[in-house]
């Protein structure tokens, strides 16, 4: 592995393992008795109907969304419980793009990428500027970008930012939220292409929370579906449409999920 | 282990050995040193020797080329040499990437920013000016147009912000009058006392409580309470592109959304007006009472005998022409929303600045008027 070189650990190890996950508002229940594994160097989709919970499995993972019970654990650590030192050292091994870029309004696109490196790092502005240019570039967005206010963006080259900004620290895992949503069927193609080759060439492990199915077919290593407040599938895809379960088998036999599969076969 | 580096020259050859972890976190420490040795190395042929790298990420493979990348500009025979495939894989993968980008917007002259912003400000508010002016016509028109067809009124609506923008400030208002009224005598009564004339609290208090204070605090407070919760509740619709489908479905959005509000708040203002100003009258009774040892009794009895009830109407009249105005620039704010979250609270905040603003100069209008006709 290129990244995380110096935790020597096998492939086959869950860099996230989740357990007995609760997570409710009010008296609610999205996810209970939740188990999940994340392995090290894939990308795993996560799908399932709307109000499943896939962004709160996402938030329950990244800290934004405390479970009722159960426990996240991340580089073997259980985030929850290893105290504000651990928790902050645990963040910065990880990348967060939100559905909507999230970037700083206030902020060039090239500010926001530098502001984690600022933040974490103890660098010269020089070769923060430097590290965020090469973050930019490697996001797919054209070096006169970085100068730019978010609002002077387009959705997709403000998703392309996020990525950026959620590079900037070199993270093991990068967590995307719906990263193809609102993006035209070109750039969601596109941003598909980008995530695998970061993927391969950075090994990344990826989180990614979809109802994109061609980014399905196109990205994903593994597929987890989410339905009846817990994980009731996960595997390989071909694996995976073959399970029967009601929502599995109307999502990938339905025409969307037919003419997804068509063209990636 | 921390990331190093050593370099020897042996036949105009230079030769950097970097070793140890190239990661982000520790480049900080060896960078000032690295860029001068890229500096002094530029010209010559230079090997960067990758056998004792123990770990890469992508800022440091960027600065490894970026090294690199100043010798090769000169000369052909500088390369990398040893490393795992790994990082020669991910050294590699950075080289295109290696492009300087702006950060900050291009400068430009805060002179001519300053001549910008005046221009583009006093420009913004000619227009405002005219598009408030013209979104009142609107509403006039359409409020003419169902005044001959009032089954167009929309009854429940009314009622509904009757109570939500005018009986629910009920509370807020008589609280913020009663202590102003109460602030009001207790000042008057400590500056009429040099000139032993502190029964005058009493005309001091009536006068400005009933002509101004009572109205005009009513009005602040619905400017700043309702006025804003029309512009965040037109704006929020305007952003989930309601009005667009009002519009589409035949829909007159001025009739549906601003006119009930309008008719609510100008019908409710002159009874929270009449509140404050009995709230206040109360207040400074009280405070004359425990300060001045004129008794509610006494106050009474002066105020019946020295302030005349044309004090009151001065004050009430101006209440409908208040509502009106808090009530068509919360609204016209709400329709100006654009799209974001962002012009949602802007219009907010220039809902609540504008009506306030237009409150007070109708009121020095009304006090001018008052002084020409003797009222």
């Amino acid at each position: 592995m290129l990244n995380g070189g110096d935790q020597a650990l096998d492939a086959d190890a869950a860099i996230i393992s989740i357990r007995g996950l609760k997570t409710q508002f009010d008296s609610v229940v999205i996810h209970d008795d939740l188990d999940l594994d994340l392995m090290r160097g894939e990308i795993l989709g996560v799908v399932g109907g709307s109000g499943t919970g896939k962004s709160v499995l996402m938030r329950a993972i990244i800290g934004l969304k405390r479970p009722t019970a159960g426990t996240v654990r991340v580089f073997g650590e259980d985030f929850y419980r290893v105290g504000e030192a651990g928790r902050l050292a645990i963040e910065r091994r990880w990348g967060v793009l939100f559905q909507g870029g999230a970037l700083f309004s206030s902020l060039t696109v090239a500010q926001n990428v530098m502001a984690p490196i600022r933040e974490h790092l103890n660098v010269s502005d020089k070769l923060a500027e430097e590290m965020a240019a090469l973050k930019i570039s490697m996001a797919g967005l054209p070096p006169d970008a970085g100068a730019k206010y978010p609002s002077e963006l387009s959705g997709g080259m403000r998703k392309r930012a996020g990525l950026a900004r959620a590079l900037a620290l070199d993270p093991e895992i990068v967590f995307l939220d719906e990263p193809t949503a609102g993006l035209d069927p070109i750039g969601a193609a596109q941003f598909d292409e980008l995530i695998v080759n970061l993927k391969n060439s950075l090994g990344l492990t990826v989180f990614m929370v979809t109802h994109d199915l061609d980014s399905l077919y196109a990205d994903c290593d593994r597929i987890a579906v989410l339905a009846e407040n817990r994980v009731i599938e996960i595997g390989p895809l071909e694996e995976v449409r073959r399970a029967d379960h009601a929502w599995i088998r109307e999502y990938f036999a339905g025409p969307r999920g037919r003419a997804a599969g068509m063209s990636h076969a | 282990m921390a990331a190093a580096f050593s370099f020897e020259t042996r036949d105009d050859i230079w030769r950097l050995r970097v070793s140890g972890e190239w990661r982000a976190r520790f480049l900080g420490d060896i960078d000032e040193d690295l860029r001068k040795f890229q500096a002094d190395s530029v010209g010559h042929d230079l090997i960067i020797d990758l056998d004792d790298l123990t770990g890469l990420d992508t800022a440091g493979a960027m600065v490894l080329q970026r090294v690199m990348r100043a010798c090769t500009a000169r000369t052909t025979a500088s390369h990398f040499r040893g490393g795992s495939r790994a990082h020669r894989a991910l050294i590699e993968h950075v080289e295109p990437h290696l492009q300087p980008c702006p950060v900050e917007p291009p400068w430009r002259d805060p002179f001519l920013l300053l001549l910008n912003r005046l221009g583009r400000g006093a420009y913004g508010a000619y227009i405002s000016g005219i598009k408030i002016l013209s979104f009142i016509g609107v509403v006039v028109t359409t409020l003419a147009r169902v005044a001959r067809d009032p089954k167009r009124l929309r009854v429940t609506s009314i009622a509904h912000h009757m109570e939500e923008a005018g009986l629910d400030a009920m509370p807020i208002i008589g609280l913020v009058s009663f202590l102003v009224g109460a602030v009001v005598a207790y000042m008057g009564a400590k500056t009429l006392k040099i000139f032993n004339a502190e029964i005058f609290t009493v005309e001091l208090v009536g006068l400005s409580v009933l002509r101004e204070f009572g109205v005009l605090l009513a009005a602040i407070l619905l400017a700043g309470r309702s006025g804003s919760a029309f512009t965040a509740q037109i704006g929020s619709m305007k952003i989930r592109e309601e009005i667009d489908a009002m519009r589409t479905l035949g829909l007159d959005p001025i009739e549906v959304l601003v006119l009930p509000r309008t008719i609510a708040l100008v019908l409710m203002t002159p009874i929270l007006a009449f509140l404050a100003a009995m709230l206040g009258l109360i207040g400074g009774g009280l405070v004359a009472a425990q300060a001045l040892d004129v008794s509610p009794v006494l106050f009474l009895a002066r105020m019946e005998e020295s302030i005349t009830i044309s004090n009151f109407w001065a004050g009430i009249i101006k209440a409908p022409f208040f509502a009106f105005i808090i009530a068509v620039v919360g609204c016209f704010q709400g329709m100006e929303v654009e799209g974001s979250a962002e012009s949602l609270g802007q219009r907010t905040t220039l809902s609540v600045v504008q009506s306030l603003f237009l409150v007070i100069v109708i009121d020095a209008f009304f006090a001018m008027f008052y002084l020409e006709i003797d009222f």
